[in-house]
């Protein structure tokens, strides 16, 4: 199939997950209307989710989940070597995701926790631009399928793509919704880089932050606005740490 | 010019008639804010007890019904080597019910640069002339400052207007359509005390108005205070996150975008409102950004504003509602900012 006379590249992909819950990659699964051609734009080379056969000739490798454990860390440098591009699938491999939340405890008590008398090996968990290059990151908890779409027809046909620089705030606008701020609720959707079309917040619940902070976010002045309209200093410092998006963008 | 009274209860038939053959948008409380203040919209209603006429101001404007957010432009069909296009602006008919005078302004700005300028829409004129408006007098809104750009009061660009004088409302027609629609009610003539209590209510109104701003000379100001601190205290706070463009009744800036679907059998270009305050907005190819700082995009928001449309339009673009205010999550309110300017200008 040609568009404008073109052929599109049909670059082989391989999906991996490392450490996180898997809902990217069903993300990637998701959307009937359009999987049949979205498949046939990509070959897909592995991709344990959703089929058995699996292969190690790829170009595009697409990793969902943090980095928690060395064979993680040996294996995404292996991936990293034989991908000629490595893009980070989803908040958890971009940012490190609800599962960087471990590291703000002491790793052995983290450990007993949850594994109790039967310890496991595991690291800090990082994101995977921490561990390897990273070519592209699409964040997202999941990510938005339709953007993913998008990124696929650029990579293949060079279709104009980018990440939207404008927040979350935009898309809720121009979704009519109330500003949840407003009615009380804390929300970070003015620093939250948008693409994800405010689904939280027009469902009624405001924005953590999943998609990490917005370009030239202006988080200083939103934070003392916040404190200003009676958000606490804990709540509002537990919402920018739950998905680990914002390490270094909070003084 | 046509002046009638209408009682309240033949109102309310006659929006029960316009009901039965078109889609009414009207101003509907939706929520509370945090202080328990409800917070309207203009939304479709489908009867008359879902609208509440008696309303301060709505969070949006009713721009989007002009000006959708987002709008498909054109849409492509590709087969067999060939293509085809499909461009569409067939508008239906509307209602749109109750509209503040700011509001009816706000739209007449909106016909200077996208119905009567070079380069007239299509899509805009078509949705303008399928819409019929309906405006109503209310009490100043917090923090408006409508009568300081002159949009307080309007003179045309809707179909009727009303005015409530308690038990009646006074109605001024303006279009045809408008006396058709009118007609099919039960009026009466305007009698002296009608005149007596519309002049009463207008006289009540203007009373009200409490926000200090004078914008005479203020494209001058603007000119001569191309460089002030002030635009440094109120740019640093700025979250450069577009509600005030996504509130406003008359920003129309927009960027275009071309979409291919999945299976590459049809492209199209499609229109997304956007914002002059967003990092990027002023960034062409090569990444080069000619307003890389927040205090340089917020400045020249107010000079579009106050500045450049009325060198275009010999009016202010601003009609004074105050939503981009009330929108604004660290406090910009734009007649604050015009105050700070004139302070400046006298020290």
């Amino acid at each position: 199939m040609q568009y404008l006379g073109i052929q599109p590249k049909r670059p082989k992909i391989a999906v991996f997950d490392f450490t996180g819950c898997e809902g990217c990659e069903l993300q990637l699964a998701n959307k009937e209307e359009t999987l049949v051609d979205f498949l046939a734009a990509v070959e897909v080379v592995a991709f344990r989710e959703v089929m058995t056969d699996a292969g190690d000739d790829y170009e595009i490798a697409l990793i969902e989940g943090a980095i928690s454990r060395a064979d993680e860390e040996a294996l995404l440098r292996q991936i990293r070597d034989r991908a000629g591009v490595v893009v980070a699938l989803g908040t958890c491999a971009c940012y490190g995701g609800v599962n960087r939340l471990k590291n703000t405890f002491d790793l052995g008590e983290a450990n007993r926790e949850v594994y109790g008398d039967k310890p496991k090996e595991t690291s800090e968990v990082r994101a995977v631009g921490d561990v390897v290059e990273v070519d592209l990151a699409i964040p997202g908890c999941p990510v938005n399928k339709a953007e993913v779409e998008r990124i696929v027809q650029h990579v293949v046909l060079d279709v104009a793509f980018s990440f939207p620089a404008y927040p979350v705030c935009v898309e809720c606008k121009q979704r009519f919704n109330i500003c949840l701020v407003d009615r009380g609720q804390l929300c970070l959707g003015p620093i939250v880089q948008a693409g994800c079309d405010a689904p939280c917040p027009t469902g009624g619940r405001g924005c953590w932050g999943c998609r990490g902070p917005a370009r030239d976010a202006n988080v200083p002045e939103y934070l003392s606005a916040l404190k200003e309209k009676g958000f606490g200093e804990d709540e509002v410092r537990e919402r920018l740490g739950f998905f680990g998006a914002f390490e270094g963008a909070v003084g | 010019m046509l002046f009638k009274t209408v009682s309240k209860d033949e109102f309310e038939k006659l929006v029960g008639i316009m009901l039965e053959s078109n889609e009414v948008v009207a101003p509907t409380r939706v929520e509370s804010d945090v202080h328990g203040d409800p917070i309207h919209e203009y939304l479709p209603v489908e009867s008359f007890d879902e609208i509440d006429l008696n309303y301060e101001t709505t969070a949006h404007s009713a721009k989007t019904y002009f000006l959708p957010y987002r709008e498909n432009l054109s849409t492509y069909t590709f087969e067999a080597g060939d293509w085809g296009q499909e461009i569409g602006y067939r508008a239906m008919p509307r209602i749109l019910l109750g509209l503040h005078a700011c509001d009816i302004n706000g739209l007449l700005k909106l016909d200077k640069v996208l119905a009567r300028d070079v380069f007239p829409s299509p899509y805009y004129v078509s949705r303008r002339q399928n819409t019929f408006v309906v405006g109503i007098d209310h009490e100043p809104c917090d923090g408006g400052f409508c009568h300081a750009v002159g949009a307080d009061t309007v003179t045309h660009g809707f179909d009727l207007f009303l005015t409530d004088l308690g038990e009646t409302y006074l109605v001024e027609i303006k279009s045809s359509r408008g006396y058709s629609m009118l007609g099919q009610v039960k009026t009466q003539d305007v009698s002296d005390a009608d005149t007596q209590a519309f002049k009463a209510v207008r006289h009540r109104i203007t009373e009200q108005f409490t926000t200090d701003l004078d914008i005479q000379d203020l494209p001058n100001l603007l000119d001569m205070e191309f460089e002030s601190e002030v635009w440094t205290k109120w740019g640093e706070k700025c979250l450069s996150c577009g509600s005030c463009a996504m509130s406003c009744p008359t920003c129309y800036c927009y960027g275009v975008e071309e979409r291919a679907s999945m299976d590459w059998k049809t492209g199209s270009k499609s229109k997304r409102l956007y914002a002059c305050t967003i990092v990027d907005f002023a960034e062409v190819s090569g990444g080069r950004n000619f307003r890389p700082d927040r205090k340089t995009r917020l400045k020249y928001r107010f000079y579009h504003q106050h500045r450049g449309f009325v060198e275009s339009y010999d009016e202010p673009k601003c009609v004074g509602c105050n939503r981009c205010g009330r929108a604004c999550l660290v406090g910009i309110h734009p007649a604050e900012v015009i105050g700070d300017l004139q302070r400046e200008e006298r020290l």
